[in-house]
């Protein structure tokens, strides 16, 4: 809009008789920008209580295809159309990657389990990367209890 | 954590309270037969409640009716060709539209060439109660990956949506069992409709009353079906 623009014409130019018009012009687009600020802040907005949308608890599908995992319907044996047994090969290895890939999530270890597991390791791993200094510190602390027994030799019976 | 009245029958109109969930499941699916009613569950047709790992539920029951529901894979048969789009009949209440385009390799000058009284095996893609039912023969990518108009002759027959069911299920032994016999084609709709063929008649019709008799039979007797079924069918193919 050329009132928001940079380059403004200063008043005593518009106050000229042959500028008139502009100043019309100018004015209008300013009435207009107002009036679109108006609209975009109340315009779409209903005054109603809020709505409580139910929350639905189960999901429904009529199919048996889904809930009985059936096979696809066009099947082909021993040749006779190899278009539709090309389908069903890949079928199934879609179906065994699947499987394979559930069996994997069970045998591997969980997100959580590997927290769980590392925080309970977390005192050992910091003697692991502390300085060999402060390693014997928390060594010492933890052996402070430990009556210290002195090592001798033990001479050996002679029978 | 499956409920404890899994494997119970129950009747329409019964009501299924607080059903189980395990904690790790956020919401439990609701399959056929089951309706979700405010804080309660109703059963809508009479059959076995089964159950599925993760929170999967459904009423199994005995029909003949098929119901069309979003995403079975159905036989049709062209009945009209109605501007762009085609009617089929899919077996429901209401016969289903097929859009020209919906085949694959189709644009709008390149017609499918496609007739009326054409078997097509195709996809629900709209199934709603109050709206008429859409079939398409492509998946989401635009492949046809089976679908599409089924032709050179096959028989086709109708069974019950229990029977077709079965057919398809993963523990079924029946489609295996014929498949180390037999060299055949089977299509199978979910709406009851079964097409099948092989490379003599005999063979075909054989194997058609196989599928027929299998319904009521456990994969033991399913087995020994088949094999008493390929015995006669080559001492009928050697006369």
């Amino acid at each position: 809009m050329a009132a928001n623009k940079g380059a403004q014409l200063s008043k005593n130019v518009l106050q000229m008789k042959f500028m008139q018009r502009s100043v019309l012009r100018i004015e209008r687009e300013q009435n207009e920008d107002e009036r679109q600020k108006i609209i975009d802040d109340e315009h779409w907005v209903l005054d109603l209580p809020e709505y409580k949308t139910k929350e639905h608890r189960y999901l429904k599908d009529q199919s048996y295809a889904f809930c009985e995992q059936l096979r696809f319907g066009r099947q082909s044996f021993q040749g006779f159309n190899p278009e539709i047994e090309k389908l069903m090969k890949a079928e199934i290895a879609e179906q065994e990657l699947k499987e394979a890939e559930e069996k994997e999530k069970q045998n591997s270890v969980s997100d959580k389990e590997m927290t769980q597991r590392y925080s309970s390791l977390m005192g050992i791993l910091a003697k692991k990367f502390a300085k060999k200094r402060s390693r014997k510190d928390i060594v010492d602390e933890e052996e402070v209890e430990e009556p210290s027994k002195k090592k001798a030799f033990l001479k050996p019976s002679d029978d | 954590m499956a409920d404890k009245r899994v494997g119970n029958v129950f009747m329409p109109g019964d009501v299924l309270e607080d059903l189980q969930v395990s904690e790790s499941v956020k919401k439990i699916v609701l399959g056929p037969g089951l309706i979700d009613d405010g804080n309660r569950i109703k059963i809508s047709k009479p059959g076995i409640l089964r159950f599925r790992e993760p929170g999967i539920y459904w009423i199994d029951c005995h029909q003949k009716r098929y119901v069309p529901s979003k995403g079975d894979s159905v036989i049709g048969i062209i009945t009209q060709k109605a501007g762009d789009i085609f009617r089929v009949d899919i077996g429901g209440s209401e016969q289903a539209s097929l859009s020209y385009l919906s085949f694959e390799g189709a644009t709008k000058r390149n017609r499918p060439d496609v007739k009326v009284g054409d078997i097509v095996y195709a996809k629900l893609l709209v199934a709603n109660k109050d709206m008429e039912p859409e079939v398409v023969c492509i998946d989401s990518y635009g492949r046809s990956s089976g679908m599409g108009v089924i032709r050179n002759g096959g028989f086709l027959f109708n069974a019950s949506l229990n029977l077709v069911r079965k057919l398809l299920s993963p523990q079924c032994a029946l489609v295996k069992s014929l498949g180390h016999r037999f060299q055949f084609e089977l299509a199978v709709g979910l709406n009851g409709r079964v097409w099948a063929k092989s490379k003599s008649d005999i063979q075909t019709i054989a194997m058609a009353n196989g599928i027929m008799a299998s319904e009521f039979m456990d994969n033991n007797q399913i087995k020994a079906m088949c094999k008493r079924l390929s015995r006669a069918v080559s001492g009928m193919e050697v006369e």
